[in-house]
């Protein structure tokens, strides 16, 4: 089964003319994934990567190529509007990878899509992966091995990180959910949690954090009384200074909240198998499945 | 991005928050001048700096070293006059003359507060403004739960202290409510946070009114937190915003022309600056190992696996998905210009970004800027065997890795044990 998205999803692209949309829409459809078509506003009739068609609305789209998910490349002061026409058109699994959408933007967004069918996966992130049947987003493809390990984090390339460790050990990965390093994102390591956990073909996961917010104890506080199978778990930004925004605009300790500590303190008391090195996180996975 | 207290203000102003009259300053005349229109007996002047502790802070140029250490370990009676300083006298006259002196004492000198370092900043703009006699001090804050994705509106009684410290030894004392996004942060929850807070009559009208330009302040401006600390009651019931903190989403800054164009970099690292300008993400550090990465969460992940080695990370350098040539070029160069730096590690893991324009970055840097430390390049992902190709022909000194653990150790061995 995986997680979110499989050999049957029909994804079309928002912002499928723009140089990166166009470009990983491209690698998207070498992978494998049914790249049924795409969206730009304006652009309507006319056809990119022989002969996927665009659309000028994600409506339109859906009506004719029966879509269930969408890949958004849309710039970022037009991002969020871009999210709720996916929802609005019934989307089911919107991945925005779009990075630097106004917080304010996404506040709206995001209250928009409560009560909806749909699930968000980001903004700025990597997006989501079921190897072997279909590739959502920009990570590299060529590195992911289907398996039975669910991957979910904030950080894109650290996602590419634990997978390349995962596949070198031999263990190949059902899903690979990289939920996105801003403040306001729609699913959280929560959410991914309970996906892993219902999912049949997961049989451990590994969830990587990082510094900022309270999304990791929330989840490990849900770990703690919910979860069947083995974590695996790592906090990135263990060594950065607080008051600063490192990179992700979502990754800032501020008033003593959200530092790696905490972190690491709430992933030991919901018993999930914590790494102090990035190096771990593969060694650690196979050392936990032997026992 | 940071705003200074008197920008603050005047966003406020604009959206129906009392503030107390006052005007900033860049010389001692205008400071006189401002004091003399202001009018009255009592000012306060205070240096625009981002740094917190500006009260507590002293002038490098006024004190001698012994106090800066003071002030550096957050000593509660340090001698000297501050980075906030009032002014009050018997007429308008002498009040004025105290004004003057402050702004002598601040003005082009050195502010060192427990949170700058004894480097400092420097001060080049003061805030003049009359007080507001105090009744009760409140606090009040919006900004973003990322827990429930909405604004939150935030409030204490226990105002002129750090929140921090009130959330921890007297949480009950914090009151929020949470805005809708569909309808706006209701008036009803403004006078439902007004009557928690106790208050009664004007203060209680005034205070739902401050709470909703608050509100209305924070959309307008795209912030990312607004905070009233102390929002005072003066003795006639009145309302006031006596100082003020607005902070910007840096996401939003390209249609915040106007607030955007107010931005004061006189506190920010050079360094920090040179890499804004190639669109690089740098945050200088304290320690010796020179880090070059490629996404947020893996260049966090490298300083962590540094230190986890026993070693110092020197900064966080995140080059980006889709880093050109000259990109790592300048990342490099800017790397390479910290003389604290005593190696420098290359950890790339290619997805969109390709390990042979990496090597490529990095074997043009070094050709044209030479390398005086141990360089470790660890390339893995979309195309790493052709870079590391790039790298072993180069005949450059470059110490290749092949993980990430691998990586750290070769670089903290480099710069020999602590």
């Amino acid at each position: 089964m995986s997680v979110l998205v499989n050999k049957d999803t029909r994804l079309i692209t928002q912002g499928i003319t723009g140089s990166a949309g166009l470009f990983h829409s491209k690698m998207c459809k070498e992978y494998g994934t049914k790249l049924v078509g795409g969206v730009t506003p304006g652009k309507g009739g006319t056809t990119v990567l022989d002969g996927v068609p665009v659309y000028d609305t994600v409506a339109e789209a859906v009506a004719q190529t029966g879509a269930d998910a969408s890949m958004i490349f849309v710039p970022p002061p037009f991002a969020a509007d871009a999210i709720m026409e996916a929802a609005d058109a019934g989307i089911k699994v919107i991945c925005a990878i779009t990075e630097g959408i106004p917080a304010n933007d996404m506040v709206t967004a995001w209250r928009y899509l409560q009560g909806k069918d749909v699930t968000l996966v980001g903004p700025n992130c990597p997006g989501v992966i079921t190897p072997g049947e279909c590739k959502i987003g920009i990570m590299p493809g060529h590195i992911h091995k289907p398996g039975r390990i669910g991957v979910v984090s904030r950080s894109g390339t650290l996602t590419y990180e634990a997978v390349g460790q995962l596949s070198a050990a031999g263990l190949g990965q059902s899903t690979c959910l990289g939920i996105g390093g801003d403040p306001i994102i729609g699913t959280k390591h929560i959410d991914a949690l309970r996906l892993f956990n219902d999912d049949d073909d997961t049989d451990a996961v590994i969830m990587i954090g990082e510094i900022g917010g309270s999304a990791e104890e929330e989840a490990c506080a849900w770990a703690k009384v919910h979860m069947k199978k083995p974590v695996v778990g790592f906090i990135a930004g263990a060594t950065a200074p607080p008051g600063r925004r490192m990179g992700h605009a979502g990754a800032i300790i501020s008033g003593g909240q959200g530092t790696a500590e905490a972190k690491y303190a709430a992933m030991e008391d919901a018993g999930v198998h914590i790494v102090r090195s990035p190096a771990e996180m593969g060694s650690k996975m196979v050392e936990i499945l032997k026992l | 991005m940071k705003l200074h207290e008197y920008q603050a203000k005047e966003i406020l102003r604009r959206h129906g928050v009392p503030v107390p009259p006052g005007k900033e300053a860049h010389t001692v005349a205008d400071a006189i001048a401002a004091a003399k229109e202001l009018g009255g007996d009592f000012f306060v002047v205070k240096a625009m700096v981002h740094a917190g502790g500006r009260g507590k802070g002293r002038f490098k140029e006024v004190v001698s070293h012994d106090v800066l250490e003071q002030v550096l370990a957050g000593a509660p009676d340090v001698p000297g006059k501050g980075g906030v300083q009032l002014c009050g006298g018997a007429t308008h006259d002498e009040a004025v003359a105290k004004v003057q002196a402050a702004a002598e004492c601040m003005l082009g000198n050195t502010l060192v507060t427990k949170q700058t370092g004894i480097e400092g900043v420097p001060v080049k703009t003061i805030f003049v403004t009359t007080g507001a006699d105090i009744e009760t001090e409140l606090y009040a804050a919006i900004l973003l739960d990322r827990q429930t994705s909405r604004l939150l509106l935030m409030a204490s009684t226990e105002g002129g202290t750090e929140i921090e410290e009130v959330a921890e030894e007297h949480p009950d004392a914090i009151h929020k409510v949470w805005a809708d996004p569909v309808t706006g942060l209701g008036a009803w929850q403004c006078r439902e946070m007004a009557s928690k807070l106790g208050l009664q009559g004007k203060a209680f009208k005034g205070a739902v009114k401050m709470f909703r330009g608050l509100y209305d302040a924070y959309l307008a401006a795209d912030a990312s937190m607004v905070e009233i600390n102390p929002l005072v009651i003066t003795p006639d019931q009145d309302v006031v915003a006596l100082d003020a903190k607005v902070t910007i989403d840096d996401n939003a800054v390209f249609r915040q022309k106007e607030i955007a164009s107010w931005y004061d970099s006189s506190e920010d690292d050079p360094a920090e600056v040179e890499a804004a300008a190639y669109h690089l993400s740098f945050i200088k550090l304290d320690g010796n190992i020179g880090c070059m990465v490629n996404g947020a969460g893996l260049a966090m992940a490298t300083m962590d696996i540094i230190k986890f080695y026993g070693g110092e990370p020197a900064n966080f350098l995140d080059v980006g998905g889709g880093a050109k040539k000259d990109q790592v070029k300048a990342a490099l160069t800017i790397i390479t210009k910290d003389p604290a730096v005593k190696c420098i590690l290359v950890n790339i893991f290619g997805g969109i970004m390709r390990c042979d324009v990496i090597a490529e970055g990095v074997v043009a840097a070094v050709a044209e800027a030479g390398l005086e430390v141990p360089l470790v390049v660890r390339l893995a992902g979309t195309n790493a065997e052709q870079g590391k190709q790039i790298l072993a022909s180069s005949g450059l000194a470059i110490i290749p890795a092949d993980t990430l653990a691998d990586a750290a150790e070769k670089a903290v061995a480099a710069v020999g044990s602590k």
